[in-house]
């Protein structure tokens, strides 16, 4: 389990912003987010970098439910 | 309310209008000669599309702070003579024109002020989580990523 957070064209895919989601490693919960939003948020995942607590993580970081996920797609500030 | 730190770069992210000449003020210092600001503006335009009316700014509001943290520092650690920096980013829902990002360096001559305010610019516009919905008159879009740097 972890927090999730969307941001951008991901959030709006899934029409939500925070979720909590099941899985034990980022992979885990990237599948079952995949379930839960369906494929234009999997096409968002696709285009984006996944960060856990602000760091950009691997799909085999193992996560425990006080790590926040957040799918970053392209930025575009400025 | 915006108030620049007693020590260190001045960083923030905020629904607010951004000071642009409160933060060009905040970074004269008594050993810097040159002073760079670059303002960046809602455009009325972007890639193949007219009649933008305004942007809507997102930002992971956690780690702007950290990450435009980490750009100050990359400018430093290039050019270590610089005197103050001062990075802000403005989020929410913008009309064309206005001021979503202000980036302002001091330094004792201008070749390294113009260089560290280019880099900071730049470097934020690739690494600090932020994203922008356009809206036009009939629809809106997420705009891509930002534009490789030349």
């Amino acid at each position: 389990m972890a927090r999730l957070r969307l941001f951008g064209p991901a959030r709006e895919a899934a029409a939500t912003g925070t979720a909590s989601v099941d899985g034990s490693d980022v992979d885990g919960v990237l599948a079952e987010a995949r379930r839960r939003y369906g494929p234009g948020f999997a096409a968002v995942l696709a285009t984006s970098q996944v960060w856990v607590n602000g760091e950009v993580a691997d799909g085999g970081r193992a996560v425990v439910d006080t790590d926040e996920v957040a799918v970053i797609p392209p930025v575009s500030g400025g | 309310m915006l108030v620049p730190p007693e020590t260190g770069d001045w960083t923030a992210v905020t629904s607010e209008p951004l000071p642009v000449g409160a933060v060009a003020d905040w970074v004269v210092r008594s050993d810097c000669g040159a002073v760079v600001t670059f303002s960046g503006m809602v455009r009325d335009h972007s890639e193949g599309r007219s009649g933008v009316v305004s942007v809507e700014y997102e930002a992971y509001e956690e780690y702007v702070g950290p990450r435009l943290q980490a750009v100050a520092a990359g400018a430093r650690r290039r050019w270590p003579e610089l005197g103050r920096v001062a990075l802000l980013h403005r989020v929410g829902l913008l009309p064309v024109s206005a001021v979503s990002v202000v980036v302002a360096v001091s330094s004792p001559h201008r070749a390294e002020a113009f260089a560290a305010g280019r880099f900071c610019i730049d470097t934020l516009k690739e690494t600090v989580p932020v994203w922008k919905l356009e809206t036009w008159a009939d629809g809106s879009a997420w705009a891509g990523p930002c534009e490789v740097v030349a």
